[in-house]
């Protein structure tokens, strides 16, 4: 019994770290600065928890193994060791607390600093259960909203004010062009209940909260479509409110808001 | 004045013997404890059958189940499950094992039915407020039931309610009369809990038996008597906040909800709240939920593992002041439910160095389970078993719980399978595995009979393979960045590519949730057909095995114990067996 518990205890473990070093499934390509420090600080966390894991497990089965075969005598009577409980007390404490300090500056890189003067400025709404991507236009302001002129079946699903002039050039669509290399200063809100905006390839997630128009930052840095999807459960459509990041080169894009704002003079 | 309470409490009340005061009615703590933990019997399998569904819609989302259509008209018109039926379920899962399970057999069920033994009182201080909390608790899950059957059915916003999802009936099916009742019940629930915390602590305050100190409490007595303070502090929280989101939803007021929304072309009419407002009150109990889930089966842990390695427990001291650390850091982390909430960032750094450091007693208590089986003289009977399985799942559950700290990785993880698959490991199973071990081990005191060993042990290994298997895949989902609450995954490519590990997962939760069959035959099988238990079947110290099983109305048979030793004295050298009972005569030379 002894030998049995021992070896499921240590297959179970085994089984479940192996993957990690496998990488059967594994972290999205990181296309930011950013994603990769996440990465670093994820990987540090890793080797430390799992030397842990790896040690407490193996410590557990051997304990189980070598003091509960037949062994002859009585247990050793014993009310602890005061040195022991200070040694992983100290030892715990430095070690968790470390690493937790090693991630404060990787979180106040994105989150304490605001995106550099001159960022492309996005704003992303979300709404049960669609994405609406803004763009201030050649004149980079944004028009104001004004909630009696929505009109999602209209083209204007955020309801920007036609009497402002600033709103003549803006253009929205549901999925998010962006510039490579080019930092991106995104304002995120919600006409509705609580979404959330997350890429996985950004390592970034940020909910949308009613109420609050919340600024997050990033500069993607390779070109492609990743999948942006809803990461905060908003209603029976959370599964499919789907939208893209479309990570083009500056040229691309300027085609890209050429042709939408021509489509908006048509309109 | 503790004696005079004891002494007023043994005779406050004389063995019923009509049926309807004696089982229903009842004021015996013995009885009242075993309701708590057959409601919550009942409880657990009515969650798991909702997980067995949800598994099978994720694997196959347009499978006909005729037979669903009968019990979910609407949401299953034609046998197949609609995207909001799946989220209803997955609500009323986590709200169910969260409340009716996870809180009520660790501290309600085993508590009120040993903590009163165990320190050598008649009963519990106040025990009219004893039948009453149960009662009310028993129609808190009556009226959650009924959510499934009101118009529009069960609410789908999760078992963490944020408004303005739960705010507002227009925002979706279930949203209307379902998440009203889900409030309603859940306010009932801490009604229930407030009144079984008072009693908890006050019992355990006032009627000790002579010379059990609080530092001679076996740690069962002292996991149930913190949890029933972390109970009171945070289920005071959740029903006002309960209170005020009724109220947004029926009077009017606009305590969670901002002006400016729009909701299915409509101008939403209230202005002036915080959603986030909710989430603060929510997690400010939420977390401290969660030690009240694990807490209590730390203690069975701590003393079936000290039972059964006949050695005692490592660090008794060390164990007490982790206990009452991870109880009062656990008030301060409510925040890493946030990091992506919009909060202040200033404040998630907080958060994060609290959580973390509530990480060092969890870890003090692990390295000292693992110390007790050092040099013991192990015996694997199966409430050992599940006791060894409680501590390997701790620390899995735990160190995942080590990247969800950290706001930067928590970026990433955050609401992806790696969240569910800790918290089930660590909250969920871990915590399951406390309550089978308490089922094994006391199960001879309640009902007088042994468990078969034998299916007691199949169980175990079934159960323990399975959760690893289940809950395991979880991380790596959460590697590939995963989303939960995704009713379907054909939307996305990143989370369609993980099809096959879900159909892995759900292969072994339908083996698991069967294996469970065992459990329950063991458990009614042997309440009927089991051996004879003795008086201490397992060779134990502490009180409870001092009376006949299952004990006499008055637990002491009007005697009054007298205690003399701490809670793990075995293999003392020179003892004439090896194990000292808390109450044998002094005399013996123990180092405690």
């Amino acid at each position: 019994m002894a030998f049995l518990t021992a070896a499921v205890l240590w297959l179970v473990a085994a089984a479940l770290a192996i993957p990690f070093f496998t990488r059967t499934w594994w972290l999205p390509e990181a296309i930011s600065e950013h994603a990769r420090t996440v990465d670093g600080q994820f990987m540090l966390t890793l080797v430390v928890t799992g030397i842990i894991f790896i040690l407490a497990q193996l410590a557990l089965g051997w304990a189980v193994f070598r003091y509960g075969g037949d062994r002859s005598g009585p247990a050793h009577y014993s009310h602890g060791n005061n040195t022991m409980e200070l040694a992983w007390t100290t030892a715990t404490a430095i070690l968790f607390i470390g690493l937790t300090v090693m991630g404060g500056s990787v979180w106040a890189k994105v989150h304490f600093q605001g995106a550099a003067p001159g960022a492309m400025q996005i704003e992303m709404t979300g709404q049960q259960f669609a994405w609406n991507v803004r763009y201030p236009g050649p004149d980079g302001k944004f028009g104001a909203l004004d909630l009696k002129q929505i009109n999602d079946q209209g083209g204007n699903p955020l309801g920007v004010d036609s009497k402002d002039p600033a709103g003549k050039d803006d253009i929205t669509v549901p999925t998010m062009p962006v510039v490579v290399g080019r930092e991106v200063e995104l304002t995120l809100r919600t006409k509705d209940v609580t979404h959330a905006f997350f890429v996985p390839e950004l390592r970034l997630k940020q909910d949308t909260v009613p109420g609050l128009a919340l600024k997050i930052h990033f500069t993607a840095e390779k070109k492609g479509r990743y999948e942006l999807a809803c990461a905060e459960l908003c209603g029976l459509g959370h599964y499919k409110m789907r939208s893209y990041l479309e990570v083009m080169d500056q040229a691309e894009f300027d085609k890209w808001m050429q042709e939408k704002l021509a489509e908006k003079q048509q309109q | 004045m503790a004696e005079m309470a004891h002494e007023h409490a043994a005779h406050a009340h004389a063995a019923p013997t009509g049926f309807v005061r004696k089982y229903i009615f009842s004021l015996d703590h013995k009885v009242i404890g075993i309701q708590y933990w057959l409601l919550a019997l009942a409880a657990v399998l009515v969650g798991m059958a909702l997980s067995v569904l949800m598994r099978l819609h994720l694997v196959w989302p347009q499978a006909k189940m005729g037979w669903l259509e009968t019990i979910f008209p609407a949401g299953a018109a034609g046998g197949v499950m609609t995207p909001e039926l799946y989220l209803s379920l997955m609500t009323m899962h986590g709200t169910i094992m969260v409340f009716f399970v996870l809180t009520t057999a660790p501290q309600s069920g085993f508590g009120n039915y040993v903590l009163p033994i165990q320190i050598g009182a008649a009963d519990m201080a106040f025990p009219v407020l004893n039948m009453l909390s149960f009662w009310v608790t028993f129609v808190g899950f009556v009226v959650m039931i009924a959510a499934f059957f009101v118009q529009g059915g069960a609410p789908l916003s999760g078992w963490t309610g944020y408004p303005p999802l739960s705010a507002l009936a227009d925002a979706g099916p279930g949203q209307a009369a379902g998440q009203t009742l889900w409030i309603v019940s859940l306010a009932i629930f801490a009604v229930g809990a407030l009144l079984g915390a008072l009693n908890f602590i006050t019992t355990t305050l006032d009627l000790r038996a002579k010379g059990l100190s609080l530092m001679r409490m076996p740690l069962t007595c002292w996991t149930w008597f913190i949890t029933a303070i972390l109970g009171l502090l945070a289920f005071a929280v959740l029903l006002a906040a309960g209170i005020l989101l009724l109220m947004d939803r029926t009077a009017g007021t606009s305590f969670f909800v901002p002006g400016g929304l729009i909701l299915n072309d409509k101008i939403v009419n209230h202005s002036g709240g915080s959603p986030l407002l909710w989430q603060h009150l929510f997690w400010f109990f939420g977390h401290p939920e969660v030690y009240i889930a694990i807490l209590p089966g730390m203690g069975v842990v701590s003393q079936v593992l000290s039972t059964f390695s006949r050695k005692p427990i490592f660090g008794y001291r060390a164990m007490v002041y982790a206990i009452i650390g991870i109880a009062v850091l656990g008030f301060g982390v409510w925040g890493h439910h946030m990091f992506i909430s919009g909060m202040s960032p200033y404040s998630s750094m907080a958060f994060s160095v609290l959580t973390m450091a509530i990480g060092v007693p969890s870890a003090i208590k692990t390295f000292n389970w693992i110390g007790t089986l050092w040099g013991g003289k192990i015996r694997f009977a199966s409430p050992m078993l599940y006791a060894i399985g409680f501590v390997s799942l701790f620390v899995t559950g735990g160190l995942s719980g080590m990247f969800l700290g950290q706001p930067s990785v928590d970026l990433f993880f955050h609401d992806t399978y790696f969240v569910v698959g800790h918290f089930h490991m660590i909250m969920g199973v871990a915590s399951i595995f406390g309550m089978f071990a308490g089922t094994a081990y006391w199960f001879p005191k309640m009902f007088g009979r042994m468990m078969h060993e034998g299916l007691g042990r199949l169980h175990f290994w079934l159960t323990f393979l399975g959760v690893y298997a289940i809950f395991g895949p979880m991380h790596y989902l959460g590697l590939t960045g995963h989303l939960r609450r995704y009713s379907e995954l054909s939307g996305f490519k990143f989370l369609s590519q993980n099809e096959p590990l879900h159909l892995f997962m759900t292969v072994a939760a339908l083996i698991t949730v069967g294996a469970q069959l065992i459990f329950f035959v063991n458990v009614f099988w042997s309440m009927f057909k089991g051996r004879k238990a003795s008086e201490n079947p397992w060779e134990s110290t502490t009180l409870e095995w001092t009376v006949p099983s299952p004990p006499p109305h008055d637990n002491f048979g009007g005697k009054v114990p007298v205690v003399n030793y701490g809670p793990y004295e075995y293999s003392v050298p020179g003892a004439p067996r090896d194990y000292v009972m808390q109450t044998d005569p002094e005399g013996i030379r123990t180092g405690h």
